[in-house]
């Protein structure tokens, strides 16, 4: 035993002997990131809470999935990363697209001459746009595709795109932007943009039909079937036709739906055998942005590398007010993008996303979700001066990009609910009571620290038609007293459900309560933010019951109109008041369409949808401002929602990264991105230097409870029958 | 034995297809086909040509049971039911509503569950069951007393918490360990030691405690007065005597857990970044992703039915006097 005690004691001494000399190393123990093989400039960025579900870019409609799709592939058109408001500029394209319109025979004319049947477009591609290097494009010598198979066996080494040792590239071509649009007309992609784009582009529908219709064997070429709305008219010129006149068509050039895929990378997908590897174009996307995948893991992680392709891009010189002070222009007319490589990882928890960022193994806290949780609490404090870090950050000089997305989460009155619903003025004014009794200024401070705008209309800052100050401030809801706004008492309030027919909060007639029903997602309220409503509405005398339930169950409530106030939000896709407005155009509500309609309050005003109608096909410009001015006042008279507002989100950034400003709508923003991986390395080796003495103090443990039990073992041991 | 395994077999078919009536019931009553296209396609512009075309692609577009219109078997087969479930029994578990194969994800994912589950699943035991014998070797004295008193402690403490603490202590105080990940082409046992001691230590109160009330039971039987009073030392009696005699009950909570180890623990891969079946699981769960679902219960539940089987016949090598009949 003896030997055992002191071989034990020698295997403790020599592991603490191994520990003080690994301590001494300067490389954390605690670093994640495998270290750089090529040593290239590499941006360390987390996946969270879950992987993107699909790359195809007719497939996809999701923000965590641009920030990968928008990487890779380069749409014709795309937004300026500095300018505000949002600007368009050609990404692809040689220029903004040319717009004629034309009648019902097909001749052109002006705007405002007739009745526009269609619009075309007619866009020129870039002569030095080339797709990024991939098998699909390689041959062999005589020309033909290297990697076309006839049955699965014959390419069953190849698990994963790198694993194929050829590669090719070629021009991006007007065709392949063409095939991408056949693409998303084949029901078999599946795109979400199919029904909504059948309503615009000529001929859409019919090929969509068309398609259905053919019997697939393997790879279906779709060159060989027409478009009618979609004319390749040479290898540079593309001509888009839509019915009527949709102005707002031109921002959807700018996403990638309308990116280019080549036939023949379709084509190589297809091969036998490769959908059961997961070798598809949802998983191994090709274009010729900025970067290409190199590695797709969606269990641990993403890995973008420069496109090697990639056509001459340059950071903008100019920029919003005040961009050049924050030192966004520093890097102007420098050749992009700036890295080599971005590592994304899979969190599915806030603790370790935090604590790697923290740690410097994450360049910045986040990608598409902000910093509102407990541990951001904990680091860092909303304060007058803004953002404060908490003493042991204030040393990492951590940076903040705050971004307004052009978004907005209401509650909404259903306005055919026989209680709160109708266009009665008693029914406007019992609405504006409870809007008055929300102070959503109060809800905002308490429930988001302050980071959010409150609105005034559907229309968030950013998008032409919102207005800052008195201009913007909503007359039934705030007063403007002393330059400011300020929100119309209780008093008020309470004078309106008198003239509702609700006084002290109880119907005139029956002289019951009047208790409102609060529909909700389970997952979007708390028991503190019922019981501050319950305070709000009490304030007025009126009662408030919750009715939270699931997506699926809150969906089904949409449809059938069993809502009174509901909850819900909506996330722009292009800069447009046209995006919020039709929010509340009659057509959209799901009882009319009979389908997910947005219009969830079911508002119907003839006037409001007429305003709309003409405002949708208006060029920007005076007439436009006075239509959606219109329906801005409509939407405030009628007190369709009972309160809205824009988030601020909140994005880290550690101090070795730079051009960090957030575009609220373009996510095809990591070319601008640069890094001091220097820096990056040196902070990572100061801040994570391990604390040994918990091993110690652990092995010494370990020893001072087997001494004694060895002592007592022996001391039993030895011991005589008693 | 072998006609015994047979049997058991088959009795697995009517389970497995009663799991599987389970969880297809439960899923479609809290989803309808309808909601998940949705959940698949997105919440915005959707149409209702959008959600039948994908219902059609992806085999949702017929009744879940019964299909009424089609005369004789079709009524039966014609069903999201029987089409979606015949294909299980085959093994061949389809694409995931993404699109991806899932007979493929789970070849790869089953991997980094084993790394986790494996040497917390070895070294818990050996602890438990050394901590357990050493308790018992001090029964009724103070030291037994105490530690029953920190098992019960150490039981009573969600699992959440042990997650947690350590990777706040371990990993974000003292910077020991990384906090998160796994590094399949380097160094992956970086990643593992915080997770198997915190799988370990979470394990080893409610381990230690029943292993002990295991092992009292056998201490007290005459073959070990017997041993003592020939003399034989306290370690010698406690591995030699107590241990295999007390296996049986050990063995029936232990081997029934080693098919299932592949598929990994829902928190410990959720909160350590280990790309397993248990994060894919919820992963599934979270984006109503039937497929995975289904095949995952499907595969849980034979590894279950495996392990059952395999502590039958561990019981013929712990204890000869078992005939499997």
């Amino acid at each position: 035993m003896k030997l055992h005690v002191r071989m034990v004691f020698e295997a403790i001494v020599l592991s603490l002997c191994v520990l003080a000399l690994s301590s001494c190393s300067k490389d954390p123990w605690n670093n994640p990131n495998p270290a750089n093989p090529k040593g290239l400039v590499t941006y360390q960025s987390v996946i969270s809470p879950a992987p993107p579900k699909h790359l195809d870019p007719v497939i996809s409609y999701a923000t965590d999935e641009s920030i990968f799709i928008m990487q890779i592939y380069e749409p014709l058109l795309g937004y300026h990363f500095l300018k505000r408001p949002y600007e368009l500029q050609p990404l692809a394209a040689e220029s903004m697209p040319e717009v004629t319109y034309l009648d019902t025979e097909g001749n052109s004319i002006a705007l405002g001459e007739g009745e526009i049947a269609f619009t075309r477009y007619t866009l020129r591609v870039r002569k030095d746009e080339h797709f990024q290097p991939h098998p699909s494009f390689a041959k062999n010598a005589s020309g033909e595709p290297l990697y076309l198979f006839s049955s699965a066996e014959e390419g069953q080494q190849y698990k994963t795109v790198p694993d194929f040792p050829e590669t090719g590239s070629r021009p991006v071509t007007a065709n392949d932007y063409a095939y991408q649009i056949k693409r998303l007309a084949d029901p078999v992609n599946i795109s979400p943009m199919l029904g909504f784009m059948s309503q615009h582009i000529v001929g859409m529908s019919e090929l969509s039909r068309e398609l259905g219709d053919v019997e697939r064997d393997g790879w279906l070429n779709l060159n060989d079937y027409d478009l009618t709305g979609v004319e390749v008219v040479d290898d540079q010129t593309l001509v888009i036709t839509i019915k009527k006149n949709y102005p707002q068509f031109v921002y959807w050039l700018s996403m990638h739906f309308f990116a280019p895929v080549a036939p023949e990378v379709d084509r190589f997908y297809k091969n036998p055998g490769f959908a059961q590897r997961n070798l598809t174009l949802d998983w191994w996307p090709v274009g010729s942005g900025p970067f290409m995948l190199v590695k797709n893991d969606p269990n641990t992680e993403i890995i973008l590398e420069r496109n090697p392709n990639f056509r001459e891009d340059y950071y903008p010189s100019e920029g919003a007010p005040g961009d050049a002070e924050a030192g966004y222009l520093d890097d102007a007319g420098k050749r992009l993008p700036f890295i080599d490589r971005a590592v994304y990882r899979l969190e599915k928890e806030v603790l370790p996303l935090w604590t790697k960022f923290l740690q410097g193994y994450y360049d910045r806290s986040g990608e598409v979700h902000a910093n509102t949780n407990g541990f951001f609490d904990q680091a860092f404090v909303v304060g007058p001066e803004g953002l404060e870090a908490a003493p042991e950050l204030a040393d990492h000089g951590i940076t903040v990009s705050i971004d307004v997305k052009p978004s907005l989460y209401y509650y909404g009155f259903n306005m055919r609910d026989p209680v709160l619903g109708g266009y009665t003025d008693e029914k406007r004014k019992l609405r504006k009571a409870l809007q008055i009794a929300f102070n959503a200024e109060e809800y905002i401070n308490i429930f988001y620290k302050g980071n959010g705008i409150v609105a005034q209309s559907p229309l968030p800052p950013g998008i032409p038609g919102y207005f800052p100050g008195k201009a913007g401030t909503n007359p039934q809801v705030y007063d403007w007293v002393d330059g400011k706004r300020e929100r119309k008492s209780i008093e008020h309030a309470k004078a309106l459900l008198v003239e509702a027919g609700y006084p002290n909060g109880r119907d005139a007639r029956t002289g019951e309560p009047l208790k409102i029903f609060i529909d909700v997602q389970s997952q979007a309220i708390s028991n503190p933010m019922m019981n501050w409503m319950d305070r709000q509405f009490a304030q007025i005398g009126v009662q408030v019951e919750y009715r939270p339930a699931d997506w699926n169950r809150t969906r089904e409530k949409y449809l059938t109109g069993n809502t009174q106030i509901f909850s819900h939000g909506w996330l722009a896709d292009y800069p447009d008041p046209e995006n919020f407005l039709f929010l509340l155009h009659s057509p959209e509500s799901p009882l009319v369409c009979k389908c997910d309609g947005t219009n969830n309050a079911n508002y119907a005003s003839d006037e409001y949808d007429e305003a709309f109608r003409a405002m949708r096909i208006m060029p920007p410009g005076p007439e436009r401002d006075v239509e959606v001015a219109k329906m801005v006042k409509l939407f405030q008279d009628d007190a369709v929602w009972l309160y809205a507002f824009t988030p601020k989100e909140i994005y880290l950034n550690n101090a070795w990264v730079y051009n960090t400003k957030r575009h609220g709508i373009d996510k095809g923003t990591l070319k601008y991105i640069r890094l001091d991986a220097e820096m990056r390395a040196r902070k990572q080796a100061e801040w994570n230097q391990p604390v040994t003495w918990p091993l110690y103090a652990g092995a010494l443990l370990v020893f001072a409870l087997l001494v004694p039990g060895v002592t007592a073992y022996r001391r039993r041991q030895r011991a005589t029958a008693r | 034995m072998f006609a015994y395994i047979v049997r058991r077999l088959l009795y697995a078919i009517p389970i497995l297809i009663g799991v599987n009536l389970l969880t297809f019931t439960l899923f479609f009553v809290v989803n309808s086909p309808d909601d998940m296209a949705v959940s698949q396609l997105g919440a915005k512009y959707v149409t209702p040509e959008a959600i039948q075309n994908w219902k059609v692609k992806n085999g949702y577009d017929k009744p879940l049971f019964l299909n009424s219109e089609e005369g004789g078997v079709g009524t039966i087969t014609d069903t999201i039911f029987f089409t979606k479930s015949v294909k299980l029994f085959a093994f061949d578990f389809g694409r995931s509503e993404s699109g991806r194969d899932i007979t493929s994800d789970i070849s790869v994912r089953m991997w980094p569950s084993l790394a986790v589950a494996l040497p917390t699943f070895l070294v818990g035991i050996w602890v438990n069951i050394c901590v357990a014998l050493m308790v018992v070797m001090f029964h009724a004295t103070r030291l037994d007393r105490w530690t029953v008193f920190v098992f019960v402690g150490l039981m009573s403490i969600s699992y959440l918490f042990y997650i947690i603490g350590g990777q706040y202590m371990v990993a974000k105080t003292w910077r020991l360990v990384p906090i998160s990940g796994f590094d399949a082409q380097g160094q992956v046992w970086k990643f593992l030691i915080l997770p198997v001691l915190v799988g370990v230590i979470a394990g080893i109160g409610a381990g230690a405690r029943w292993y002990r009330t295991l092992f009292l039971e056998e201490a007290n039987q005459d073959y070990v007065r017997t041993a003592r009073a020939k003399g034989c030392s306290e370690i010698t009696i406690l591995f030699r005597h107590i241990l295999p005699n007390a296996l049986i009950p050990i063995l029936t909570g232990v081997v029934v857990l080693i098919p299932t180890l592949f598929m990994g623990s829902l928190l410990i891969e959720s909160f350590f970044g280990i790309p397993g079946l248990g994060s894919y699981m919820l992963d599934a769960i979270r984006s109503q992703d039937f497929a995975i679902v289904r095949s995952m219960v499907f595969i849980g539940s034979i590894l279950y039915i495996t392990g059952l089987i395999l502590t039958d016949i561990s019981y013929t090598w712990a204890d000869p006097r078992v005939r499997l009949n």
